[in-house]
């Protein structure tokens, strides 16, 4: 067991998955002689060389473009897209291609790729360093998407993530890549994706959130002296409703917590699936505590628009009060 | 049948103030007069000088992450310079030196990097984009404005600047096609200095020049000496002539060089030469200009030493502006998405709630909260 930071745990995660399986080569902009611009892919370069660890050209469209190609010839590419806010370029590649290729071939060609992807605010980034557009991709059929909250979890899930056998987006929360730090073990193991954590256990009441925002969440709860269930999806496609569907039938009330904004947040479609499967054990609405439906401001005022455990501590006294 | 040449050409390189002040009369006379010279000169300076002060600023944790401009000041603004006032500038982000002389306020630059979006509300008058973030991406904009201009029948034409990485991006290839083949008065303003964050630029274009990228889109085309302010002066007329009198897009690799950080989030020592940087800097942009300006007369150790001192007044009224400003309203950033804002918005904006509860606590009506204690961020 090594007590590491989120940045090292998908580090070991990398390099344990580049000794183990040959076909995985990293590509990206800045990924190698650099390490990346948060020193995710610290070390690579030196260990596994320019042929695994590849600078490329400052093209996402590209990036993506290329990786499906790669992952179709049957290697496991693992390209990084710098942040989140520079994903626009990629998006065709990504839906046009990547997601659909295993269908519209019945099978005959497949995308094994992981794109990894640091995402949302809170570090006083320059502007389109801190958005939070996993929604998008949710939405996308044929895109798996990945979300890890903790160390532990997050290099279980890049590994599963790489494994896979079909596209995954894993989005890597900057906030917390530094924020603190987690035993993890040193040898390799998976964390399957789908699958929810249920962080702490309680009756009263069900949060449910993902990324850097479950860190507020445990800050919120932890003020009160409520007995709350809180459940980081951890996958977000396809997301563990069972795990939900359980803790809202017992708890009766549940708020959501993410930092994408409100409108089409994946919020919605979990309150919308609680509605379908938990309609007559709710003692009160699904509460959405988000982003607000606004282009994420510049960094003098992006910790009013995140929800922080003021915003979260009030909706759980609301939700109960309810 | 023999094979025949389809077509061949040659690019042309413009230097007419080399590293150690040596001045091509042919080319360069006439080109900036010297009182003018003088300004771009103490310019430049002051720009140099807001770059190091922003850096300090934000080592001390009064300012976000901050691109500098050392070493590339010659290429935005020689382009300022030679454009007219009313030309469109499209800039990246590192052509502080360009958008100062156009009338942009120090303080406007500041502001955005402070995380305050105050910092790009840029008068119309001054005919100045705000920066670009995404890279790549601005030329297409450029090609717009300068398509409207052509549209009205004006002269006005578009500059965008972009470095040597964003000739990679698909982006920057649609600007060129779009341009070149409907005819769209823009200049396309490469600084190529040689490397985009920690990439170099032979992973963005295997070319011996970036210029020759200009000749797939059948695009005129030309490269000069970056640091060399006549050479740029020299290229941009040469460009907005064609421009403005045939309506043609045109191509500049200024060839230059970053001489700080990619940005202070960023450390060049890990994937760059110091002796590489080492020789860049005996071609600053600033130093042959002042040699030049010594050897003609025209400057001296007490016009300098007045100049460092005004460097450093401007500056630092620049920067007290800048952090005097009252905090950002929280409403703006609700208000300033529509012309109107929707109503769904407005509630969000007078609640600062997303949870329904919050938004309308009628529903909780009789109840009585007690919120834990707040944390103030």
């Amino acid at each position: 067991m090594a007590n590491l930071t989120l940045v090292q745990a998908i580090n070991l995660a990398l390099i344990q998955e580049m000794e183990r399986d040959e076909r995985v080569l990293i590509l990206g902009e800045d990924v190698g002689l650099n390490g990346g611009v948060f020193r995710v892919t610290e070390g690579l370069h030196k260990r596994f060389g320019d042929k695994r660890v590849v600078d490329t050209p400052l093209a996402e469209s590209g990036i993506i473009g290329a990786s499906i190609g790669l992952a179709m010839a049957g290697l496991r590419p693992i390209p990084e897209i710098q942040f989140e806010g520079f994903l626009g370029p990629a998006y065709d590649q990504i839906c046009s291609h990547a997601a659909r290729m295993r269908t519209r071939t019945r099978g005959a060609m497949t995308v094994p790729l992981t794109i990894r992807i640091p995402v949302g605010g809170g570090i006083h980034a320059p502007e389109l360093h801190s958005d939070s557009p996993e929604t998008i991709y949710i939405h996308q059929p044929g895109i798996k998407v990945v979300m890890p909250s903790s160390p532990y979890d997050a290099k279980g899930l890049l590994i599963s993530a790489i494994r896979d056998p079909d596209p995954v987006m894993f989005f890597e929360p900057k906030r917390i890549y530094r924020a603190f730090r987690e035993e993890v073990p040193e040898d390799e193991y998976t964390l399957p994706l789908g699958k929810a954590r249920v962080v702490c256990e309680g009756n009263e009441m069900t949060i449910v959130s993902w990324g850097a925002s479950v860190v507020q969440c445990m800050q919120a709860i932890e003020r009160g002296g409520r007995s709350i269930e809180l459940i980081d999806l951890r996958t977000l496609y396809p997301f563990d409703m069972d795990a939900v569907e359980a803790s809202v039938k017992k708890t009766g009330r549940c708020v959501i917590v993410h930092e994408a904004p409100k409108t089409c947040g994946f919020g919605a479609e979990i309150a919308a699936r609680i509605m379908e499967r938990c309609f007559l054990y709710l003692e009160s609405p699904v509460q959405r505590v988000a982003g607000f439906d606004t282009i994420m401001p510049y960094y003098k005022l992006e910790l009013d628009y995140m929800p922080d455990a003021d915003r979260i501590a009030r909706a759980i006294e609301e939700t109960a009060a309810y | 049948m023999p094979i025949k040449s389809a077509f061949t050409t040659t690019i042309d390189h413009v230097s007419i103030l080399d590293v150690n002040a040596n001045f091509d009369e042919k080319l360069g006379a006439g080109l900036i007069p010297d009182a003018d010279l003088v300004r771009l000169y103490e310019h430049m300076c002051v720009c140099r000088h807001l770059d190091e002060v922003a850096f300090k600023l934000q080592r001390s944790g009064r300012m976000g992450t901050f691109p500098q401009n050392m070493g590339q000041e010659a290429t935005s603004m020689g382009a300022a310079y030679a454009l007219d006032k009313t030309d469109w500038l499209v800039p990246c982000y590192r052509e502080n030196a360009g958008l100062f002389w156009r009338g942009l306020p120090m303080e406007m630059i500041l502001l955005h990097w402070m995380g305050d979006e105050r910092g790009n509300a840029i008068p119309r008058e001054l005919y100045c984009m705000p920066l670009a973030i995404p890279i790549g991406t601005q030329m297409l904009h450029a090609t717009g404005l300068a398509w409207a201009s052509k549209y009205r029948g004006e002269k006005r034409l578009a500059c965008t600047f972009f470095g040597d990485g964003a000739t990679s991006e698909g982006d920057f290839h649609e600007a060129m096609n779009f341009a070149a083949n409907l005819d769209i008065p823009v200049i396309f303003f490469c600084q190529n200095n040689f490397w985009a964050i920690s990439v170099p630029g032979k992973i963005q274009c295997s070319a011996p020049t970036v210029a020759q990228r200009a000749v797939a889109y059948g695009m005129d085309t030309i490269q000069c000496d970056g640091n060399d302010i006549f050479a740029v002066v020299y290229c941009v007329r040469k460009a907005a002539s064609l421009a403005r009198e045939k309506g043609r897009p045109f191509f500049i690799e200024a060839v230059t060089y970053r001489l700080g950080d990619h940005t202070t989030a960023d450390d060049a020592r890990r994937y760059r030469d110091q002796a590489e940087v080492d020789a860049w800097k005996t071609r600053d942009p600033i130093l042959r200009i002042r040699k030049f300006l010594t050897t003609r007369g025209l400057w001296d150790d007490a016009k300098e030493a007045a100049l460092a001192e005004r460097a450093q007044r401007d500056v630092s009224s620049a920067v007290e502006r800048a952090e005097s400003i009252a905090p950002p309203n929280r409403d703006d950033f609700f208000n300033n998405m529509f012309a109107t804002i929707p109503p769904d918005l407005a509630l969000q904006r007078d609640t600062m709630q997303t949870h329904g509860i919050g938004q309308d606590p009628s529903q909780i009506e009789g109840a009585v909260i007690e919120l834990p204690a707040k944390t103030s961020h």
